[in-house]
């Protein structure tokens, strides 16, 4: 598989929104993707998560209960869903908000401190731009320009003046090393 | 070829009845399909069509009653206890032989129960949407463009035959949003002569009714529909039968969970074992000689399902003992893993070494 992924944080933070344009990539590259988010009550404050697939084959199962790339946004996330990534996986980690550091040594983490970041450059709201971003960069599930094709697509056209503040957060990410 | 859009099922189906010619749409909003209803409410107005919001999900249904009555494209769209609430009108509906479609997204039961994604309307969708000897068109789709394709059919077969059709998914089909195109066809055009489109003095008034008085009047009426239901159970059953060519094991799933199915399926097919999965496509008419045949071929099947076990019976029916039939499951919006469907499988091929 291309990409199997799970994001997850507080409703809010744009899980959903980042999952969208991750999915979007393969609508632009002509392949099989599946986008499922977390419904309910979870979307008034609580923890909001979404899984997406990408691949050339036909997607079976869409529920992503053991990732292979997983995002917390937030700390209770981290604690719900750290166990669950598959031996090999990686494990994305907003630092400004997250204090754990990751015990297992089977899965490669990476410390983002996406929030910090987007309030030091005025991109307040896009830590999880800023996140896909670098998940592109460690995990090569397409290239930045297929992304930020998919951002144009996801971004509706009566908000169209906040595309630029995207890319920018994207290669904001992208270019990150810890 | 037709653009690819990246949809939410609930809207892909919206967007699909649109296409079918339905123009008159009443609900009422109940998750996990209220964006049907949305999409409905945005769309009708500007392709002068109807979005009513009604004050239940009993007006509504019966709504749909008045306007099919008419010969015009109709539907309504609930979830698990709504549709519930529109048993009465369903009946009423395959009482009248007028076509129309009915969307249920289903989530957990019984009672309020809960949001999640559930198959534990089966029985109530297969054998019993309303009182009395009656059925309607169920249909199964496992993708966001499978619900698009059969949106169209089910319209199609509604008028063909003259009876409701139910498209059965679940919350998780109708949350999750894949690729979808839509083919451009036009919607199959039906003989409407007995629709009540005002005589204009011209004809004789059509009457629609359910209601007959005279007992051996209402076996005749019930009657000539069970001949109509034996030609569909004749033509049009669908089913999905994947990597049954060598198959010696079968799992039966429909729907979404077909699909987690399907991931455990090519996950045993590397373990080596020879399992495939037959998935119905059509819930009624249920492939009942399809599953039938392949019962003596097989040494075992295992009926996976988002409930207690409902499918299954039908399943066992069919293959009237000619090979065990197994159940796995989960119910009340929990959903069963490929990882859980997987040892599953390894526990019928083992078990039957």
């Amino acid at each position: 598989m291309i990409l199997n992924m799970l994001i997850a944080g507080f409703g809010g933070q744009g899980v959903l929104f980042m999952g969208k344009v991750a999915a979007y990539t393969a609508m632009v590259q002509d392949r099989n993707v599946s986008w499922l988010p977390s419904y309910g009550p979870e979307m008034r404050g609580g923890t909001a998560n979404c899984s997406v697939c990408i691949d050339d084959e036909p997607i079976g199962c869409p529920l992503v209960l053991e990732p292979e790339t997983l995002v917390v946004l937030n700390a209770p996330s981290y604690d719900k869903f750290v166990g669950s990534v598959q031996p090999g996986g990686k494990i994305f980690i907003d630092s400004a908000l997250i204090d754990a550091k990751c015990d297992r040594a089977d899965i490669t983490a990476y410390y983002i401190p996406c929030t910090q970041m987007a309030k030091d450059e005025g991109l307040d709201g896009l830590a999880n731009i800023i996140m896909l971003g670098k998940v592109l960069r460690e995990t090569g599930f397409t290239t930045f320009e297929v992304l930020c094709e998919a951002m144009k697509k996801c971004v509706p056209a009566k908000k169209a003046h906040l595309v630029e503040a995207n890319l920018k957060a994207l290669k904001l990410g992208f270019d990150y090393a810890e | 070829m037709a653009e690819k859009f990246l949809m939410k099922g609930n809207e892909a189906l919206a967007e699909a009845a649109i296409r079918s010619g339905c123009r008159h749409f009443f609900g009422y909003p109940i998750t996990p399909q209220t964006e049907v209803a949305a999409y409905m409410a945005k769309r009708m107005p500007k392709i002068g069509g109807t979005y009513l919001q009604a004050e239940s999900e009993i007006a509504a249904i019966n709504m749909v009653l008045g306007c099919a009555s008419t010969g015009a494209r109709a539907m309504t769209s609930s979830s698990s206890p709504g549709i519930s609430l529109k048993g009465e009108g369903i009946s009423y509906i395959i009482g009248s032989d007028l076509p129309c479609l009915i969307i249920n997204v289903m989530r957990g039961g019984p009672g309020l129960g809960g949001i999640q994604p559930s198959q534990a309307d089966y029985w109530q969708a297969t054998k019993a949407p309303g009182h009395g000897d009656g059925q309607i068109l169920v249909f199964a789709p496992s993708s966001v463009q499978e619900i698009v394709d059969l949106v169209a059919k089910a319209y199609d077969l509604a008028e063909t035959y003259r009876m409701p059709a139910m498209l059965l998914a679940d919350g998780m089909l109708g949350q999750m949003m894949e690729p979808v195109e839509f083919p451009e066809v036009e919607p199959a055009v039906h003989d409407k002569s007995w629709a009540l489109t005002g005589t204009k003095g011209k004809r004789k008034p059509n009457i629609i009714n359910s209601l007959y008085l005279q007992p051996k009047e209402l076996e005749d009426t019930v009657k000539a529909r069970f001949k109509r239901y034996e030609i569909i159970q004749e033509k049009e059953v669908m089913i999905e039968e994947y990597k049954m060519e060598d198959a010696e094991y079968a799992v039966c799933a429909y729907g979404a969970m077909a699909r987690i199915v399907k991931t455990a399926v090519v996950k045993a097919r590397e373990k080596g074992i020879k399992v495939g999965l037959l998935r119905p496509i059509t819930l009624w008419p249920f492939p009942q000689k399809e599953i039938a045949a392949y019962g003596p071929k097989m040494k075992s099947m295992l009926c996976v399902e988002m409930s207690m076990g409902q499918m299954v019976e039908d399943v066992r029916l069919a293959v009237n003992g000619s090979c065990p039939v197994s159940f796995f499951g989960h119910t009340g919006g929990v959903i069963p893993s490929p990882a859980e469907v997987l040892a599953e499988i390894e526990k019928m091929a083992g078990g039957a070494n």
